[in-house]
């Protein structure tokens, strides 16, 4: 007879990689079906989106005279918004639709967000490196100077985006307030969240302000790996593995208080 | 073995907490079924999902030493958009169970035939509850958890999930709860009461009738 023993660390962690796993293939053909191109969508989808902005941002000359490459500029900035951005706002509203779910014991209001959040990060990591190869390929951007700081920049976003789609997530669920403004907190963001500008443009004054936001520091980080020596970019790593820190502890701690209350029903 | 220590629960109303379970000790042993009883509103289907692990105790202990089921039949959990087959592979990957192999027998039992490759949206409530049940059977459980014996499809298919469920399975334990007392008389061991948030356990499912039937008055 098959026991499930869930005593030991390692034994629930296989488990919840099952689960997370199980919740993932689900995930994807509830999203995208099986017709025409199905899952390709994930990462599809950012792919005309960045493409569209690096298009854009070209026609209108939105590097302002400071003869960064507008290509590149485009595509690594609109790049990292689309992984926060999406994977955060899939988090909103990810209990309610899979709350039935919870009737297996193993599947936790945790393995939602886990689950969401994986498919975002993934689907933003390949349509990035895909735009990039591309762009690469056509001639359109040189290859990343320091491929190492990318990349490390590139997944201290990936954690910068669970730790607030924890929060987030955790708030939506509390109160469907949160899950209606996420989208328009968004938008309102862009502008400063650091995707459209470097902090060396930024007058002087306002700089030391701007060094505040997680974001900015991840495009700097990001965009300094890509560009090397040719811009100047303000970033603090410690400062963003902090922040990364307390958004995920504090996710977390909110989430297993959600838990509670969504498995009382 | 399964075993509840001290286990508490209160939901939240707008009447303040509602103590639903004051210290429920309860031990199941391989192969034991058995009945809970209780008017309604007792607690028995808290008491069920919180030994299943759907919810959480407010305070007390719980040890699955058994693998134990979902609540039985449970068809809640379906995603209408994906198709019956989907669904039962998600079961398999949570569970761990292989879905190639769970497959022919889902096809088989159910009898939703090339149904199973639709969506389960556009299904029955019947052929949701065959489904249900199928995939109940189709993962390996050593305790199953019934609340209210289920009445899925008509009397043939009734008597193919009873034969399934209590013939095939009968080397299993059982948690049954049920208003029809012929039910758990025919296929419990003994019964438990639950009353004012407490089980009082019986070795003898009459007795516990007794009890059941004077608290009714």
């Amino acid at each position: 007879m098959t026991t499930y023993q869930t005593s030991s660390l390692a034994a629930s962690l296989r488990i919840q990689a099952r689960v997370i796993w199980a919740l993932v293939l689900r995930e994807i053909i509830t999203r995208y079906g099986r017709h025409n191109i199905g899952f390709l969508w994930l990462f599809v989808e950012p792919m005309l989106f960045t493409t569209g902005i690096a298009a854009l941002w070209t026609a209108i000359h939105a590097t302002h005279g400071s003869g960064v490459p507008i290509v590149p500029f485009a595509i690594t900035g609109y790049a990292g918004v689309l992984l926060w951005r999406n994977g955060v706002g899939r988090c909103a509203d990810a209990v309610e639709p899979n709350k039935a779910l919870l009737f297996h014991r193993n599947v936790r209001v945790l393995d939602f967000f886990f689950a969401r959040l994986l498919l975002e990060i993934v689907g933003a990591t390949a349509s990035f490196l895909l735009i990039a190869s591309g762009a690469i390929f056509l001639g359109l951007m040189k290859f990343p100077a320091d491929l190492g700081q990318m990349l490390a920049g590139w997944m201290l976003l990936a954690w910068y985006a669970l730790g607030l789609g924890l929060v987030v997530g955790a708030l939506s669920e509390r109160s469907e307030l949160m899950d209606r403004i996420w989208h328009p907190i968004t938008y309102l963001y862009f502008p400063f969240s650091g995707a459209g500008y470097m902090v060396s443009w930024l007058p002087l004054k306002w700089q030391k302000y701007a060094e505040y936001l997680p974001t900015v520091n991840l495009n700097e980080m990001i965009r300094g790996g890509y560009f090397g020596g040719a811009v100047e970019v303000h970033f603090d790593v410690f400062y963003l593995i902090k922040a990364n820190l307390i958004l995920t502890l504090l996710g977390l701690a909110m989430v297993a208080d959600v838990s509670r209350r969504v498995e009382g029903e | 073995m399964i075993s509840l220590r001290d286990v508490t629960k209160s939901y939240t109303t707008r009447h303040g907490r509602h103590q639903v379970l004051r210290g429920v000790n309860l031990h199941i042993r391989p192969g034991e079924k058995v009945g809970i009883l209780g008017r309604n509103g007792a607690g028995k289907s808290t008491l069920i999902r919180i030994i299943s692990g759907a919810e959480l105790p407010d305070a007390g202990s719980i040890h699955r030493g058994l693998a134990v089921s979902w609540p039985l039949a449970f068809a809640g959990a379906f995603q209408g958009s994906l198709t019956g087959l989907d669904n039962l592979r998600f079961v398999c990957r949570v569970y761990g169970a292989d879905h190639r192999k769970a497959t022919p027998f889902v096809e088989e039992f159910s009898e939703l035939g090339k149904f199973l490759r639709e969506p389960v949206k556009t299904y029955s409530s019947g052929m949701r509850a065959r489904l249900a049940f199928a995939m109940s059977m189709a993962i390996e459980f050593d305790c199953f958890l019934i609340d209210e014996i289920i009445a899925v499809g008509d009397s043939r298919f009734h008597a193919k999930c009873e034969h399934e469920l209590f013939e095939r399975r009968k080397d299993r334990a059982m948690i049954i709860v049920s208003h029809e007392a012929s039910r758990i008389r025919q296929h419990c061991d003994r019964a438990c009461v639950l009353s004012d948030g407490v089980i009082h356990e019986f070795d003898d499912v009459e007795q516990a009738y007794q009890l059941h039937d004077a608290s009714m008055q």
